[in-house]
């Protein structure tokens, strides 16, 4: 492994991660990430694919420096995380909506603002100009609960973007929606990012999602996660819907799965009784 | 109001009346003795005149300021002790079994021990009205601040709120309803238990004038006194309902 790119264009580097969950040796002792090593540049989007319980979620929480690793190290921007969150380089977007219930849409971009430290003066119109990027601008005095699943999450990825950080991660936020807001929201996505040149690592264990979205995808291992293979999706931002149509986006959709497929297998096999042997 | 709230208002005041008829007739008819149940207008005529004396009014200050003591104590030592308790996941799963355990024991039987401890006056009320009303503040407190949603916190983090603004605008907010019904709910016990302590053992307030007035026979006095308490006790019932509806509705949508 070469060392870590001193260039600036690198905007996350991981090295060496390993991460353990539960003391090594007890029975219960989960080996989550084995020696991950990936080094992600500016302005780029990733994806990180894989089976469920892979780790993906886990390296996002790492660079996120939301916990340290077991042992390796990230950097983002250059800076070391060790294991405390940088707002100011990185926002997270989560798989379930965080907005408070006790505040109204336009009250949560100014908690998010606030709690990133920028001047009061700023918060409504950022969170006005994130707002109509996503087109829920006319929504912006209502409760999270009066809004449906999708509407919540287009407003939970403008908090995402409101905080105008160069590093977006996201954490399967998509996972809670149905396959045609998902698409609606990923075209949205790859629309909003081209005009911003935020560097994204997206989680997900949707293949077309993947495909859609990312310019390289990394497919991860069953667990203990690795990085398997790395696909580069060699397509300009923003993306049209006739994208998905053409016969490359199936055969890169299609390589995916074909990666992916012996690693859900085993992922299956360690959670079901033991097979006899020769089936 | 919509009309569901004015129909089931009409039928809670007609459960009412009917109530009073019920009254009305069991004594007039004679199938109850006067000695044990006497007619409404009787209780009537006592308590009007029972309110234009010194000791009704005197015994009304005694016992609403030992509740009034009683509470301050268990909401606010309930709170703060569920609160504390929360800041170690170990420590709220030792304790919060011990506490509910401890909840379902008839604190009614450590009566004497506390009339022992502070004598016969208001004090032995008060403490005995504080410790019972501690449990359901401090466990519902408990309940409120342990299970603060994860996700929530999860994201102040990673926006990098301070502790306090995590305090302030994740933990208090999220915590706020549970701890209200918890201080409905400990007011509603600690009424009933001053009064009650009262009239188990008391040498003055509201309980002490309603065992007394059983004692020597004075069943107009007695059922004036308990009609006195059930108007109070709904009316502040209604009260709280409407302040914790208010609150809870407002928060949490």
């Amino acid at each position: 492994m070469p060392p870590p790119d001193a260039s600036s264009d690198v905007a996350i580097s991981i090295r060496n991660i390993t991460q353990r969950f539960g003391d090594e040796g007890a029975h219960d002792a989960v080996l989550a990430l084995d020696d991950v090593s990936l080094d992600i540049k500016r302005g780029e989007f990733v994806c990180l694919l894989g089976p469920s319980g892979c780790g993906k979620s886990t390296i996002l929480n790492i660079v996120g420096g939301l916990f340290s690793p077991t042992s390796g190290t990230a950097t983002v921007a250059g800076r070391p995380v060790d294991g405390a969150p940088h707002p100011d380089q990185i926002a997270f977007v989560f798989q379930e909506s965080t907005l408070l219930p006790w505040y109204t849409v336009i009250e949560n971009f100014r908690i998010a603002l606030k709690f990133r430290g920028i001047n009061k003066a700023e918060w409504d119109d950022r969170a006005m100009v994130a707002l109509r990027a996503v087109g829920m601008a006319s929504f912006a005095r209502h409760y999270p609960d009066q809004l449906s699943v999708g509407m919540r999450q287009r407003v939970n990825m403008a908090r995402g973007l409101c905080v105008e950080t160069p590093i977006l991660l996201m954490d399967e936020p998509f996972a809670a929606l149905d396959e045609q807001t998902r698409m609606v929201l990923g075209e949205d996505l790859s629309q909003l990012l081209a005009a911003r040149q935020k560097t994204i690592v997206f989680v997900t264990h949707s293949l077309a999602e993947a495909v859609f979205l990312s310019d390289r995808i990394f497919v991860m291992t069953a667990r203990p996660g690795k990085i398997k293979t790395i696909i580069d999706v060699n397509e300009p931002h923003p993306r049209s819907p006739d994208f998905m149509l053409e016969p490359r986006f199936s055969e890169l959709r299609n390589e995916c799965y074909a990666l992916l497929r012996d690693e859900i297998r085993r992922t299956v096999a360690a959670q079901r009784d033991p097979q006899p042997a020769g089936t | 109001m919509d009309l569901l709230s004015a129909q089931s208002r009409i039928i809670q005041a007609g459960f009412l009346l009917a109530m009073g008829a019920l009254w009305y007739y069991a004594t007039a008819s004679g199938g109850v003795h006067r000695l044990l149940l006497p007619p409404p207008g009787e209780v009537w005529k006592t308590f009007y005149g029972l309110i234009q004396t010194e000791e009704f009014w005197r015994s009304v200050k005694v016992t609403f300021w030992s509740i009034t003591q009683a509470y301050f104590m268990a909401a606010s030592a309930g709170i703060l002790a569920g609160y504390l308790l929360t800041r170690s996941k170990l420590i709220t799963d030792i304790m919060e079994p011990v506490l509910s355990g401890l909840f379902t024991v008839p604190l009614t039987l450590l009566l004497p021990i506390f009339i022992l401890f502070f004598g016969i006056g208001p004090a032995s009320k008060i403490a005995y009205g504080a410790t019972y009303a501690f449990f359901p503040v401090a466990l519902n407190t408990i309940a409120a601040f342990a299970h603060v949603e994860e996700r929530w916190l999860r994201a102040a983090q990673s926006m990098g709120a301070s502790r306090w603004s995590t305090f302030r605008h994740v933990l208090i907010p999220s915590a706020f309803p549970v701890v209200i019904t918890g201080l409905r709910i400990g007011f509603v016990i600690c009424f009933a238990s001053v009064l009650g302590g009262e009239t188990i053992a008391s040498a003055v307030g509201i309980g002490h004038n309603i065992s007394l007035s059983a004692e020597q026979m004075e069943p107009g006095r007695l059922y004036a006194w308990i009609a006195f308490v059930t108007i109070t006790a709904v009316a502040l019932n209604l009260l709280l309902s409407a302040v914790e509806n208010r609150i809870v509705k407002r928060d949490r949508r």
